[in-house]
């Protein structure tokens, strides 16, 4: 029987009403009093000096209040990067200064040449586009590996080229990889892709800039999964404002997926313009603007090699990578391609030893950075992909490779310097044959056969870091930022609780999941917990939203709060009771006292911690409230198996998904439905790389895929109903909840799957074929076949 | 500038528009509908798909002025005076339906337009009938679970909620 409520329950979302009812919050939807409004002039070519700039003519055009540009903020800090990384020589990576407003020369198309401020938008566009610009078009470097070619056109003169680093992982092992190598009794190799993406959330990015010359205090309302990082990084480094005087809110928001953790120059611009100005300043971007100035996902171009024993074992593993940086390096770009890749690259399995390298280019590109996954769809892709391989090469089944090679005992310390606590991976493999139906795959296929279709089945599994990070850990690996997590819970009186949380929901159903802890915890009903996100006027410092962390950390915190609050609590009912604090029992929202009937209720506790009639002053303080940080002993290790079924048109090319099925073993699970509901969006979002999406650049440096006309999102008609199964839980040995975090899996698992299936469908027909780029478009599939 | 009047969600408004103003953005900025979202700039998210004389439709191709006179149903007006959600609105949160919610007034003014033309659509038909509609959260999955709920299937036999 289902729970109905508190922990493993489905209550419906309460977030909802207010979605449902247009009654939302977005920061789209703020209009503050007095709001100027700003269009940024944005570079149209890739590289550039720019010569001149004349605003005479456009600074004259009606409603224009002030054009700003690169010299307006001469003196005023650059956009920070949050992770450095350790080359394999042990020296930094290459830093560009990163500006606000274009300092001299543009470095991508999208790079902010001009803010605008006028009374109303169409007035600051309209302005924009008298402005005259004077550009020096530069040759653009696009291709990574040309752009370390001898001789090639630098991104940043002032750096020694464009390789921002040369990462090797783990170093030390490297010889003893090749050697294995060597010894191998077979080797796979396959080289490929990982396409460059846009995250997409359906709400663009906004910023408002506001100031109070009365107070001198700043605010700043943003479309940001995690406002105090961005307090941090904006007023620490960017405009030199001190936390308690910049406040920053982050609302309603429309979906984040990585690309708005980021703090980009739009925010501190506008924090800039207000100040300067004394007026609000707002903007929103446009879709075309979104595809040329949100960070965007993945573009690696790796080569991976799998060695194996006479016996199939896997022996070794070694791979090289270009990750594509863009222009600049966006907040945790440095970090992506390197801790968050190279130490999953064991994946699922005993392999024992592993080297990865990776090459992080500068490119005349959009900013490259984490989007749904970072780092750990690029390791999981090529793994699976080359097992996959060596499953055909040596004429064994795909699914007993895995299993043969699967890790069975933990903890499993790899040998890309991470521990897996838990896990199960013959347990989600089991689930997933079964979901699957795999026996019957073959009577599907002879049924596509006599449509004149190919069928194929593909399978994946997946290992994922999440809960992100314990921080004496990821400052050692270069991160400029602690990653704990924190919770305020404040009793009212009559026994209501309201739960300050750094964590921030922009799609994930923090308020009705994370009340479900805290009343299974008191044992009161859900209805009397509020949670508080979004605001750090009202928020202790948090970290926010990313890496699938929130209820892994930020649930950890709540919980180390909730528990300093019932502790507390105690020594109240104890003294209302007359009783040893020790003998004091919590059970359904009533205090009571150990082999007796006497008790207290839950309201009674509460009102006496604000109404201190009788209550033990000398020994407590008055009030119920409680803070805690919460900071993670190790990643978390959520892990699955995922199957796709496709049929392929031989005809055209076309793939259709016939069927994808997910196990996933995300440890305890706090909220079934919402648990099955961040599964399906992965899924969507995988099954969109690998058959439709594309950031394709030509070789001038334009983004030929920047409107929802070209860049092809994934529609309702693309994917078929998912089937998913949680029922294998290990729970996270390490944290109080035993949750892992599912966020990420499905965008993690998903994309291989397909890909597997496409290269069986396509073999099935007699092509011999081992490999599609993704994504897997028609023209590609009939081209593969038809060669 | 000119005025316009039109009568939304059976109330008549006003308000001033340039001959370029959007009714997205009419809706939104001169009325203070912020229900009706814009999640893009050509025509293909439908976030800000209204009713327009009983028609679906995306407010971002449609300018204000082409609106005068018009009856124009929003997001705002679905639900009943007393907050109670309509039967669509409730199958999307019965079914978790939405996540960010940004999506959601689109999908629900688009799948209000669908079942009132095909009261009992398979799940093809849900699927085709939202091409013009942009979810990034879902997976669609619940999306197509819920219009075919709300239209009174029972979808009980479809994989988890």
């Amino acid at each position: 029987m289902p729970k109905d409520s508190g922990i493993g329950a489905s209550p419906k979302r309460r977030e909802d009403v207010r979605f449902l009812s247009g009654t939302g919050n977005y920061t789209d939807d703020i209009q503050v009093t007095g709001q100027a409004y700003v269009h940024f002039l944005r570079s149209d070519v890739a590289h550039a000096k720019i010569n001149g700039l004349n605003l005479d003519a456009a600074s004259a055009m009606p409603g224009v209040v002030k054009i700003f540009t690169g010299a307006d903020f001469e003196g005023v800090g650059g956009i920070p990067c949050g992770w450095q990384v350790t080359d394999r020589h042990g020296e930094p990576m290459q830093e560009p200064a990163h500006p606000v407003l274009a300092q001299g020369k543009v470095r991508y198309v999208g790079d902010q040449i001009a803010a605008v401020v006028a009374e109303t938008l169409e007035q600051a566009r309209d302005a924009a586009e008298a402005i005259e610009v004077d550009l020096e078009e530069l040759p653009a470097v696009v291709d990574m590996k040309a752009a370390l070619a001898e001789g090639a056109t630098k991104v940043h003169d002032d750096l020694t080229s464009n390789l921002c680093y040369d990462w090797g992982f783990v170093e030390e092992n490297k010889p003893a990889v090749d050697a294995a190598f060597e010894a191998a009794a077979h080797v796979t190799t396959l080289e490929l892709r990982n396409n460059r993406l846009v995250a997409n959330p359906m709400e663009p990015r906004v910023a408002i800039g506001d100031f109070n010359r009365a107070t001198g205090e700043s605010t700043l309302y943003t479309t940001s999964q995690n406002p105090h990082v961005i307090r941090l990084l904006m007023g620490a480094f960017v405009l030199g404002i001190p936390e308690h005087k910049l406040r920053v809110v982050a609302p309603d928001v429309g979906g984040g997926f990585g690309t708005k953790i980021f703090h980009y120059a739009e925010e501190a611009f506008c924090t800039f313009a207000a100040k300067a100005l004394n007026r609000p300043v707002k903007w929103t971007s446009t879709r075309s603007e979104a595809f040329i100035s949100d960070a965007h996902g993945r573009d690696h171009v790796t080569k991976i090699e799998l060695a194996l024993d006479a016996d199939n074992n896997f022996t070794a593993l070694r791979t090289d990578t270009y990750a594509n940086m863009g222009a600049y390096l966006s907040t945790f770009a440095p970090s992506v391609p390197t801790w968050l890749h190279g130490t999953l690259m064991a994946g699922n399995y005993k392999t024992p030893l592993i080297y990865v390298n990776v090459k992080a280019v500068f490119t005349n590109t959009v900013p490259v950075d984490a989007y749904r996954g970072a780092g750990r769809p690029e390791a999981t892709y090529q793994l699976e992909r080359v097992i996959d391989k060596a499953a055909r090469e040596l004429g064994v089944d795909p699914i007993a490779l895995r299993r043969q090679n699967f890790i069975t005992e933990f903890p499993y310390a790899t040998p890309v310097a991470v521990e897996y606590d838990t896990g199960d991976y013959h347990g989600t493999m089991d689930a997933l044959e079964k979901m699957a139906d795999l026996s019957g795959f073959e009577a599907r296929r002879k049924e596509s056969e006599a449509r004149g279709k190919l069928r194929g089945f593909g399978v994946n599994c997946y290992i994922e870091a999440c809960g992100i990070a314990p921080s004496n850990l990821v400052g050692q690996l270069g991160a400029r930022a602690g990653l704990y997590e924190s919770a305020t819970v404040r009793v009212n009186a009559t026994g209501g609780i309201v739960v300050m949380t750094g964590s921030h929901s922009h799609g994930q159903g923090h308020e009705t999941s994370f009340p479900q802890v805290i009343a299974e915890m008191i044992g009161i009903d859900e209805s009397m917990v509020e949670i508080e996100h979004g605001d750090t006027a009202n928020t202790p410092m948090g970290m926010g939203t990313y890496g699938s962390r929130s209820i892994a950390v930020g649930g950890s915190a709540m919980v180390r709060a909730t528990e300093k609050i019932i502790a507390k609590a105690k020594k109240i009912a104890a003294h209302l009771m007359e009783a040893a604090e020790a003998d004091i029992e919590l059970k359904d929202g009533a205090f009571s006292v150990a082999g007796t009937d006497k008790s207290v209720a839950w309201g009674d506790v509460t009102l006496a911690a604000y109404v201190p009639h009788n209550y033990p002053l000398e020994d407590i303080e008055p009030g119920l409230e409680e803070t805690a940080f919460y900071d993670p002993a190790n990643f978390t290790y959520p892990s699955g198996a995922y199957a796709c079924e496709v049929e392929v048109d031989p005809d055209t090319g076309k793939v259709t998904i016939e069927a994808f099925n997910a196990a996933d073993d995300f440890g305890n699970i706090i909220n079934p439905m919402i648990v099955d509901g961040q599964v399906h969006g992965g899924i969507g979002q995988g099954i969109g790389q690998a058959l439709l999406e594309n950031a394709a650049y030509d070789e001038n440096g334009q983004l030929l895929s920047a409107s929802y006309m070209d860049y092809a999102m994934p529609r309702a008609s693309d994917v078929p109903f998912y089937g998913v199964d949680h029922s294998s839980q290990t729970p996270c040995t390490h944290n109080p909840l035993g949750v892992k975090g599912c966020g990420e899996a499905g965008a993690i698992g998903s994309p291989p799957a397909v890909v597997n299936a496409v290269v069986d469908a396509l073999r099935s027909g007699g092509h011999d074929i081992h490999h599609i780029d993704m994504p897997v478009s028609p023209s590609r599939v009939w081209q593969a076949m038809n060669g | 500038m000119s005025q316009v009047t039109m009568t939304v969600n059976g109330k008549e408004m006003s308000g001033d528009a340039e001959g370029r103003t959007l009714l997205s953005q009419f809706l939104r900025e001169t009325l203070g509908l912020t229900g009706t979202h814009v999640g893009c700039d050509t025509s293909q998210c439908g976030a800000c798909v209204v009713h327009v004389d009983g028609v679906a439709v995306k407010s971002c191709t449609m300018l204000a002025m082409e609106a005068e006179g018009a009856s124009v149903d929003t997001i705002e007006g679905q639900a009943a005076q007393d907050g109670t959600l309509n039967a669509l609105q409730q199958a999307f949160q019965d079914h978790h339906g939405l996540q960010c919610g940004f999506c959601t007034p689109g999908m629900i003014m688009s799948a209000a337009d669908l079942l009132k033309s095909n009261p009992n659509p398979t799940e093809a038909e849900v699927r085709h009938h939202l091409e013009g509609n942009i979810c990034r959260c879902t997976g669609y999955h619940n999306i197509v679970k819920a219009i075919m709920a709300a239209s009174g299937q029972d979808v009980s036999s479809i994989a988890a909620e």
